[in-house]
């Protein structure tokens, strides 16, 4: 299955940049940026399967638990941190947010959105915890614990001084269709590139 | 085709001297090692397999004398080391008992076995003695250096000490220094051997050996090897006979008498100064700098290992991250403690053979 979250992501990096992906899972993302010349690029990933998938590609790996920090990183050691629809499943969102924008010059992050228009109707009309094509799990069954909205995570980074450089609102996963307006209403996924101001 | 290539072919090489890290010289000095596979015209398939402390060079196939490779599920041909694509070498260590000078063997300046005039080695001297192996061979990059608990302390020295000739390593179950509690137990297993009247300030070949220290020493290190759960898994509170308790001080429990057939089958094959020397080798093992590594790591830890704890890897992967080393690291799920570095065939397996796919490219 094409992933245009990826196609989308490996275009918002350029050659030659230094890139970590958290919960890069099976390192789809990591072997598209290597062929697409950006050759440094390093994966965190819990599952030690999708470990074994990542060496088996060739992949630079590290298994460990991205709940509890970059503490092994030093400040500004990579161009990029990915964050690829993994956001909404980690414990310590602000935790981990925080660590991608000391260790990286720029952060990216996806996650599914929650204000896209059919989770609003399926609660609205149903008065059920949504679902949706993008969005498939039972309420009881998902490891999603913290759903958010492209509006939540704006919200989120003006809060605590984050620059918001970029958003994209992917309408869908399966097309690549973007959303230019409407972004929180359209978007299945919302794509962020942050930095942190701290620089400036 | 390959069956003939798969059988292993034992050789010793016997070199003239070897400066050793205590400053003395050892000569002349004999590796014993055995390969499995073929080394290819461009000479750049081979890899180098270390062996734990009671290991040996006999790491694939069972032999004539019906001895299992430590290794045996790892090589071969569509194994984790496909014999069909790498040479593999294995060579007992320096200090060993397996064919490999060590304390057993003979000093040419009395004629008599060394014993503890054998000079106090180090893993670098280890290291040192299977580079002249290689350099013999006609090997100047190898593709691969592997090894478990101290083949992996073995092969993280040769990445350090010839940077240039090491293209990858894959250590398992093993640490950039050895931790006190190691060295901890190391120092029981020795006291245990020194202890035994028929030691004899190791001046014993020829006469009554030290089996009962050194089989103590086996079973103390036995403990350490396996995990809780695994001793719950593999005895529980068995008993080894009857249904009840004997009321005396005899071996009432299978993990009792498992501690002590594991403690008698190794002196038959194993002398007690080489576990002297080469605890001690591993007790001075502590690797501050990394910087000079140029290989492409593999580092695994397995989550019930007390001996050598995940944590341990996790440092030691912290240090080569900081210093920008191409460093995979991997936790394998596995009950079976320390030794699970021999065990875990299938999960190994997927993790070496993708690795070295890669490497070999």
């Amino acid at each position: 299955m094409q992933r245009y979250d990826q196609d989308i992501i490996a275009g918002l990096i350029p050659a030659g940049s230094r890139v970590l992906d958290l919960g890069c899972g099976n390192g789809d993302l990591l072997l598209k940026l290597k062929r697409g010349g950006v050759t440094d690029v390093r994966g965190v990933e819990i599952n030690d399967r999708c470990i074994a998938a990542c060496v088996r590609k060739g992949l630079t790996v590290f298994h460990g638990d991205i709940d509890e920090g970059l503490s092994d990183y030093d400040d500004g050691s990579f161009d990029y941190i990915v964050l690829n629809q993994t956001l909404q499943v980690v414990h310590k969102p602000t935790l981990v947010i925080n660590e991608m924008l000391r260790v990286g010059n720029r952060a990216i992050v996806s996650f599914p959105n929650f204000g896209h228009f059919k989770i609003r109707w399926h609660l609205l009309s149903k008065g059920q915890m949504p679902k949706a094509d993008f969005l498939p799990r039972d309420w009881y069954d998902t490891p999603n614990i913290h759903l958010s909205t492209i509006s939540d995570f704006e919200v989120f980074c003006g809060m605590r001084h984050i620059m918001i450089e970029r958003i994209i609102g992917l309408r869908s996963c399966e097309t690549g269709k973007t959303a230019k307006y409407f972004q929180n209403l359209l978007s299945q996924v919302g794509i962020f590139v942050i930095k942190s101001k701290r620089e400036i | 085709m390959h069956v003939v290539d798969a059988i292993p072919r034992i050789r010793h090489r016997t070199f003239d001297a070897l400066e050793l890290d205590c400053g003395r010289t050892l000569s002349p000095v004999t590796i014993e090692y055995e390969t499995y596979g073929k080394l290819n015209a461009a000479k750049d398939n081979a890899i180098l397999l270390l062996h734990a402390l009671s290991g040996s060079a006999h790491a694939a196939f069972t032999n004539d004398r019906g001895e299992h490779g430590w290794w045996e599920d790892f090589i071969g041909p569509g194994r984790a080391l496909d014999t069909d694509r790498y040479f593999v070498i294995c060579s007992n260590v320096l200090g060993g008992c397996s064919g490999s000078s060590g304390p057993g063997s003979v000093d040419p300046t009395t004629g008599r076995p060394y014993g503890l005039n054998f000079p106090v080695i180090t893993v670098g001297d280890m290291v040192r003695a299977q580079k002249h192996l290689v350099a013999h061979l006609g090997i100047e990059t190898l593709l691969s250096v592997i090894g478990g608990s101290l083949g992996g302390m073995q092969a993280l020295q040769w990445a350090v000490d010839y940077p240039n000739l090491v293209q990858s390593i894959v250590v398992l179950a093993a640490a950039k220094r050895l931790s006190a509690q190691a060295i901890a137990f190391n120092e029981v297993g020795r006291q245990a051997i020194m202890s035994d009247p028929h030691w004899c300030q190791g001046d014993y070949y020829g006469r009554t050996p030290p089996d009962a220290g050194l089989a103590l020493a086996r079973m103390i290190g036995h403990i350490t090897y396996l995990s809780e759960e695994a001793m719950h898994e593999k005895f529980g509170r068995a008993l080894k006979q009857t249904n009840s308790y004997h009321y005396s001080f005899s071996e009432d429990f299978e993990v009792a008498s498992y501690l002590h057939y594991k403690g008698n089958k190794f002196v038959e094959r194993f002398d007690a100064n080489s576990y002297l020397y080469i605890t001690k080798a591993m007790d001075y093992f502590d690797l501050p700098d990394l910087s000079s590594i140029k290989a492409k790591l593999l580092i695994i830890s397995f989550s019930s290992d007390w001996l050598f704890p995940p944590v341990q890897q996790r440092a030691l992967v912290r240090s080569l991250r900081r210093r920008n080393k191409d460093v995979t690291y991997c936790e394998v799920q596995s009950w079976r403690g320390h030794d699970a570095f021999l065990l875990e065939v299938e999960s190994l397996t997927e993790l070496i053979s993708g690795f070295l796919d890669n490497v070999s490219r």
